[in-house]
């Protein structure tokens, strides 16, 4: 290689932010391989027939137990299902409900006290209880805990109604498997922006951090060094880092998973790199003034927690309240996540991102610009 | 407002004052090097040495007073400084996963230098089997002398060293020695080095500068220095019995003399002039007292006894 090229000072700075990137076994496990595996993981579990087992606690009324449930006996034979005694010490039944669209359901009921059923509920063993009276069964739950509600649901239409739910969900249920429409296609998308997002934020503000706590930085602004340089340097290495870590991602989707890019690849390459600005230009001003590793750690944190918990990366924001979806619709990572969502799986292309990657873009700008002013070399 | 002196000084230090909260860590000092002149600044921990050298490197800005380096203040000239000037701080640690030579290349890419300056400094630094070695991998001595060949990639007019060998064995001290001794022999480079060991501000400076609590309280060359604190000698004693209080505070009224802490020994400091009369006195006095002369050792004054007899503290503490 020409060597002016590789005595310049920014080809040099990249070239050692790239080695000291690459010689770190951890940075490929957990900048690449995790996101994979987390990936893998999470695809499996969210595109596979779940066999599902859901308790209940089932008590006899107040301060009482019921015995061999006698009730609920009745009922599930009933309805045409096998309600059986469980192998061990403690006494329990349980009877299933399987179909091969929606997989397998097992119920265990367990029989005991109200005082019981009470701190299995408490420890999150069960979320619901039933209570036999009479011939009846009612039904005790908190109201506001979705999961309390969809097993109730579930078991008052296989307990009330006089045929099984079998038979209705095989008549009427036709599970989405399209590419575009699965579990898996919203996660991808997701993945690469949190990836970006993090990988700026620990990889360039930890970066900083970590070299002024060593005293690094005060050595190396002691030189003619240019201090434009240095920070393109290391935004120019995370980049690439990213690009690698992206593509590996979407080429294991690609795989294993046959995700798809609907989208225009170039608005996709745009928002990507607006994703890279925004987050980079927030990593330079996040690390602008501390040299304090632990200082660092909580800064970082404190930008990068909401994000992931608000940004609807693993699950939809519009789960969240109303008043505050058009809040979240704001930050960085909402904005790249849709995005490349957008992209990837509603088919979108430059007139429906170009807004996302200029908005980012500017954000981007403004936080480089900032931290810059404020920044703490020495 | 930035301002161009014209003198013979290389580095030219006026009033200089800086604080950090309620603590002054440099309190008005004046400081002038001029060319080849090699200057240990000598002072305990806390002195104030490694602020006012990195005020003279640009780090820190006084808060009041003057630094011209070569006739120039730092606003506005530090492209120009940069490049005339070598330091090494205390306790840099340079990337861990870069080899001594990727190290030693990308700063010599700072200063736009020739691979053939990269093989002089690993030369001169001992590092030849080193060069493949990772940063994490060299020992302090190591370390220590590849920071000194980075402060020396850019041929400097003007080396300023924080502590190079504070914490490094003897051996490794010695390297480091040898590596200045011979940048020494050139005469072309100025040097302040701040030290708190007087062997190293002995074997290594022409000028000595004695700081204590962000002042200088006396320099000099170390003839001077020790001249200064009058013609003596200091002769450590050590006797088989403690002398009673009334012999203690006879022998302090006759002699010139301190106690060790257990009183079972001490430092007698004797003049040049007459050494025999009042050795022969201080013979006399034990033998009277029938004090038990164990060991008995004569020594010149050092730079560490004339800190403690100006502050009241040694060096190292």
């Amino acid at each position: 290689m020409n060597n002016r090229i590789t005595s310049h000072q920014l080809f040099r700075l990249t070239s050692a932010y790239f080695l000291e990137l690459i010689r770190e076994p951890g940075v490929i496990f957990w900048g690449i391989v995790f996101p994979i595996l987390m990936a893998l993981g999470l695809g499996i579990a969210f595109t596979k027939k779940p066999d599902m087992t859901r308790t209940v606690a089932v008590i006899g009324g107040v301060e009482s137990q019921t015995q061999h449930l006698p009730v609920l006996h009745g009922i599930v034979n009933r309805n045409g299902f096998q309600l059986s005694r469980m192998d061990g010490p403690t006494e329990k039944y349980s009877f299933s409900i399987e179909n091969e669209k929606i997989g397998k359901t097992t119920y265990i009921l367990i029989p005991t006290t109200l005082e019981n059923a009470l701190q299995l509920l408490k420890r999150g063993n069960i979320n619901l209880i039933l209570e036999e009276v009479d011939e009846d069964i009612i039904y005790h739950f908190d109201p506001s805990n979705p999961e309390a509600q969809l097993v109730y649901l579930q078991l008052s239409k296989i307990l009330k109604s006089g045929f099984s739910i079998n038979e209705q969900v095989a008549e009427n249920i036709e599970p989405m498997t399209v590419t575009g429409t699965r579990y898996i296609d919203f996660l991808i998308p997701g993945l690469m922006a949190m990836g970006i997002m993090m990988s700026c934020m620990w990889g360039i503000s930890y970066g900083i951090i970590d070299k002024r706590t060593k005293k690094l930085l005060r050595r190396m602004i002691a030189t003619p060094m240019k201090k434009h340089h240095f920070l393109i340097a290391l935004i120019t290495v995370r980049l690439g880092m990213n690009f690698v870590e992206a593509a590996l991602l979407f080429i294991f989707a690609l795989l294993f998973f046959h995700i798809s890019i609907q989208g225009d690849v170039s608005a996709l390459t745009a928002v990507f790199i607006s994703g890279n600005i925004c987050f980079s230009g927030i990593a330079i001003f996040t690390s602008s003034r501390t040299a304090n590793t632990e200082v660092g750690n909580g800064l970082i944190n404190a930008v990068v927690l909401p994000m992931v918990v608000l940004s609807g990366i693993f699950f939809s924001y519009h789960n969240f309240p109303n008043w505050s979806i058009p809040v979240i619709q704001k930050l960085p990572l909402t904005m790249l996540a849709d995005g490349m969502r957008s992209i990837f799986i509603e088919g979108a292309g430059w007139p429906e991102t170009v807004f996302i990657s200029t908005t980012m873009s500017l954000i981007g700008v403004v936080f480089f610009s900032t931290g810059l002013k404020i920044f703490r070399w020495y | 407002m930035n301002q161009i002196l014209d003198s013979d000084f290389v580095i030219d230090v006026q009033k200089v004052y800086k604080s950090f909260k309620s603590v002054k860590a440099v309190n008005g000092v004046d400081l002038q090097i001029t060319k080849g002149q090699f200057t240990a600044l000598l002072g305990p921990n806390g002195a104030g040495k490694t602020t006012l050298v990195e005020m003279i490197e640009g780090i820190q800005i006084p808060d009041s007073g003057s630094i011209f380096i070569k006739g120039k203040q730092w606003r506005g000239n530090e492209e120009e400084l940069h490049q005339i000037i070598g330091l090494s701080l205390q306790e840099t640690r340079f990337i861990d996963k870069l080899t001594v030579s990727e190290t030693l290349k990308l700063f010599s890419s700072f200063y736009k230098l020739p691979q053939s300056r990269m093989e002089e400094i690993i030369e001169l630094t001992g590092l030849e089997e080193k060069r493949k070695s990772y940063i994490v991998n060299l020992s302090g001595g190591q370390r220590q002398r590849l920071a000194l060949g980075i402060a020396l990639l850019n041929k400097p007019e003007i080396l300023l060293l924080d502590e190079p060998t504070t914490g490094l064995d003897p051996t490794a001290r010695s390297e480091v020695w040898n590596i200045l001794l011979k940048l020494r022999e050139r005469r072309q480079t100025s040097l302040i080095l701040t030290t708190h060991y007087m062997e190293e501000a002995e074997q290594l400076c022409d000028y000595i500068i004695l700081i204590d609590h962000g002042h200088i309280i006396r320099e000099g060359t170390l003839q001077q220095l020790l001249r200064e604190n009058g013609p003596t000698k200091n002769i450590e004693f050590t006797l088989g019995n403690v002398p009673s209080e009334a012999d203690l505070q006879l022998a302090e009224t006759q002699f010139n003399l301190k106690w060790e802490p257990g009183r079972s020994g001490g430092v007698l400091q004797i003049e040049n002039k007459n050494p025999e009369e009042h050795l022969a006195q201080f013979f006399d006095f034990l033998k009277q007292r029938k004090l038990n002369l164990q060991s008995f050792e004569c020594r010149k004054i050092t730079l560490n006894d004339l800190f403690l007899s100006l502050t009241g503290r040694q060096l190292h503490e």
